[in-house]
């Protein structure tokens, strides 16, 4: 599995695609530094950009790596390797390239202009590891997708529609809900809706250390709980783990299946 | 020349024969001297006598202060009331307690037990004590002219029946309450029915109600406090002629926690304050040509939240920094006014360079108004959708009032 890992690795790495995305997070953080020399408003605005890019990267280069290796694959296939192996092996290096140039894309700015010496090194690092985590979570579910749909355009409408949905369309529908709703409690339904969507997961994640002060707003035990006492991190980081391992299985599952 | 020296030496030989009764006596209590307790000594001592208090641990409660006197601590003298009743109850003018250390104040839910408690007094100063484990530290009743100044008082409240004030006022006037620290209390300072009062350069942090609180009191001024973490904030309700300025509310967070709370307020000046990292930064009930100026709102998240019948009130000159929402609101506008404020989500340009941007600022968004209504959908701050929909709201106004605006908005953060 190593061997795949590391072959995918390199061959993505050597690509210009990891250059061109790896390029853009470090102009982002250095424009964002320029701009304004404030560290945790450029948080604020890394936030934004990274629950948005990250997804949308993760699936489209998931969806474009297995296709344009597909033929790779089978040659693999023929040879006596298990197909859990092979999957998961490139799985993990196109995981694993994706999540390295965001983390030394934006990581070099950030040094750069001293995260290491203020306060903000914390909510920096966390917007690092649930931008990984996105990484992961949206690079298995476009392996999923891919590995469902055999039709390349089918599989490439899929995996936008999946990232259209889980970053724009879920939260209209979880905010009509709730504005219907409104006369029911309701704190228990937010925070189960936002578990149900990685992209929201991370937000809240982010939001908790950085606009406690709002989100604390409002009456609510529950919200409470969750968002004035480190359960909330916790429960957060379990089910982005979640969202990682049972994609990953489903990718085990449909692999040993599928036939070639 | 003669006849004056003559004079001074008997004008001097008049004022030593005649200092007798006038002459201040100084009552020293300790260990080893005549007076053992402060109780005894106190009744010992004359008019505008000193009773010093020497070092060491007196275990006494109730002491009666019914004549003017000053009453000083050594470093290290320490009354303990041991949980049974109160300690100094001042029934007389122009009264000094000062540099005492008063501990565990009795809790009753029938008497107001206090460190020190005056009624009816005049020209009392309090000053340099510390309070450990009070119920109410300072109890001062339809008192006038009195200093209440560099105090410290720790409590231990954990609930709001069973826990008293720091600095407890009813019915008093001409009161200065100076550079005390106040901790974990019901309410830091605590004033009812208070006149022409002021309140500056205290700290009030981690009180489980108000960190201050105003509740009948017109025609008094706070400045320079500083108001951290406290349950609620600062609450100012039913008050006229109110000023603030200088003031520092940070920290307040909850979910019914302000920096600042204004409730049936009129006629009052809030400025040069900085709200910080509050849930809410203030919240406006009631409020009636209150003049918001030159005030800094970073981090809060509301920066100003107006409930209802707020009439004639000015925010000019402030700085909006940070804030999730800057103002929500509800209902018609009611000749509220902004103007001038640097916003710091203002997106405008401004072409004639004259440091006010272009075109108008609404800081209303869309999902303030939808949070306003349906508080759950917090949890979608700063998603994509959201930003959308605030988007397409500001280039249309439907729901958010579109008379709410500043007119010129700046362009860059102001100092003062």
């Amino acid at each position: 599995m190593l061997k795949i890992l590391k072959y995918s690795f390199y061959d993505l790495m050597r690509s210009r695609w990891s250059y061109i995305y790896f390029a853009f997070y470090l102009l982002l953080g250095f424009v964002l530094f320029f701009l304004n020399n404030d560290i945790s408003k450029a948080v604020i605005t890394l936030l934004n950009v990274i629950i948005v890019l990250t997804p949308l990267i993760g699936t489209i280069f998931g969806v474009m790596y297995y296709y344009s290796s597909r033929e790779f694959t089978e040659l693999l296939l023929a040879q006596p390797l298990k197909r859990s192996t092979i999957f998961i092996g490139q799985y993990l290096g196109v995981s694993l390239s994706l999540s390295l140039s965001l983390v030394i894309g934006l990581g070099i700015p950030f040094v750069a202009y001293g995260v290491t010496r203020s306060s903000a090194i914390w909510d920096f690092t966390s917007l690092l590891i649930t931008g990984s985590f996105l990484t992961f979570i949206f690079v298995a579910l476009a392996y999923n997708i891919a590995l469902s749909f055999n039709d390349k355009i089918k599989g490439f409408g899929f995996a936008i529609l999946l990232w259209l949905f889980m970053a724009v369309v879920y939260d209209g529908v979880i905010l009509l809900l709730m504005m219907n709703f409104r006369d029911y409690p309701l704190d228990k339904f937010a925070l189960f809706s936002m578990m149900f969507n990685p992209i929201d997961l991370s937000r809240v994640l982010i939001l908790l250390k950085l606009d406690i002060s709002a989100l604390l707003g409002y009456t609510g035990a529950v919200f409470q709980k969750f968002f004035g006492t480190s359960r909330g991190m916790l429960v957060s980081m379990l089910v982005l783990g979640l969202w990682v391992v049972l994609p990953v299985w489903r990718i085990l599952r449909l692999s040993g299946k599928k036939d070639f | 020349m003669y006849r004056i020296s003559i004079r001074i030496i008997l004008l001097l030989i008049v004022l030593l024969c005649c200092r007798g009764h006038g002459y201040a006596n100084r009552i020293r209590v300790c260990a080893q001297c005549q007076y053992t307790s402060v109780k005894a000594a106190i009744a010992a001592a004359g008019a505008h006598d000193t009773v010093f208090i020497l070092k060491g641990i007196y275990r006494e409660n109730d002491i009666p202060i019914s004549k003017p006197v000053v009453i000083l601590g050594e470093k290290g003298a320490v009354i303990d009331a041991e949980n049974k009743e109160g300690i100094f109850l001042v029934a007389a003018d122009s009264v000094t307690i000062s540099g005492l250390t008063l501990n565990n104040i009795g809790r009753s839910h029938t008497k107001d037990l206090a460190g020190i408690k005056t009624l009816r007094v005049k020209e009392f100063l309090f000053e340099n004590n510390t309070f450990n484990n009070p119920f109410f530290a300072f109890h001062i009743q339809k008192s006038k002219r009195g200093i209440i100044r560099n105090n410290v008082i720790h409590g231990n409240a954990i609930n709001e029946f069973d826990s008293g004030n720091g600095i407890h006022m009813w019915h008093c006037s001409n009161i200065e309450v100076t550079d005390n620290k106040v901790d974990h209390m019901r309410d830091g300072i605590y004033f009812e029915f208070v006149k022409h009062s002021k309140v500056s350069g205290n700290v009030s942090r981690e009180n489980i109600r108000y960190g201050l609180h105003f509740m009948f009191s017109n025609n008094d001024e706070y400045s320079h406090n500083l108001f951290e973490h406290n349950g609620a904030g600062v609450a100012v309700m039913f008050s006229k002629y109110i000023f603030m300025r200088y003031n520092t509310f940070r920290l307040n967070w909850g979910t019914a926690s302000y920096g600042l709370l204004l409730k049936e307020i009129y006629d009052a000046e809030i400025k040069h304050n900085t709200f910080e990292g509050n849930t809410i930064g203030i919240n406006a009930d009631g409020s009636t040509r209150i003049n918001v100026e030159e005030n800094d709102f970073i981090n809060n998240g509301w920066a100003v939240k107006f409930l209802g019948a707020c009439y004639s009130n000015k925010f000019l000159r402030n700085n909006f920094i940070g804030n999730a929402f800057e103002i929500a609101y509800k209902g018609s506008l009611n000749s509220n006014i902004f103007d001038k404020n640097f916003w710091g989500e203002y997106t405008g340009y401004d072409l004639d360079k004259d440091d006010y941007g272009d075109v108008p600022y609404r800081p209303v968004k869309l999902f303030s108004y939808v949070v306003n209504k349906t508080p759950e959908t917090i949890v979608l701050l700063r998603s994509l959708f959201v930003d959308i929909i605030n988007f397409s709201e500001k280039v249309s106004p439907i729901f958010t009032p579109d008379a709410l605006k500043d007119e010129h908005p700046r362009m860059k953060k102001m100092k003062w």
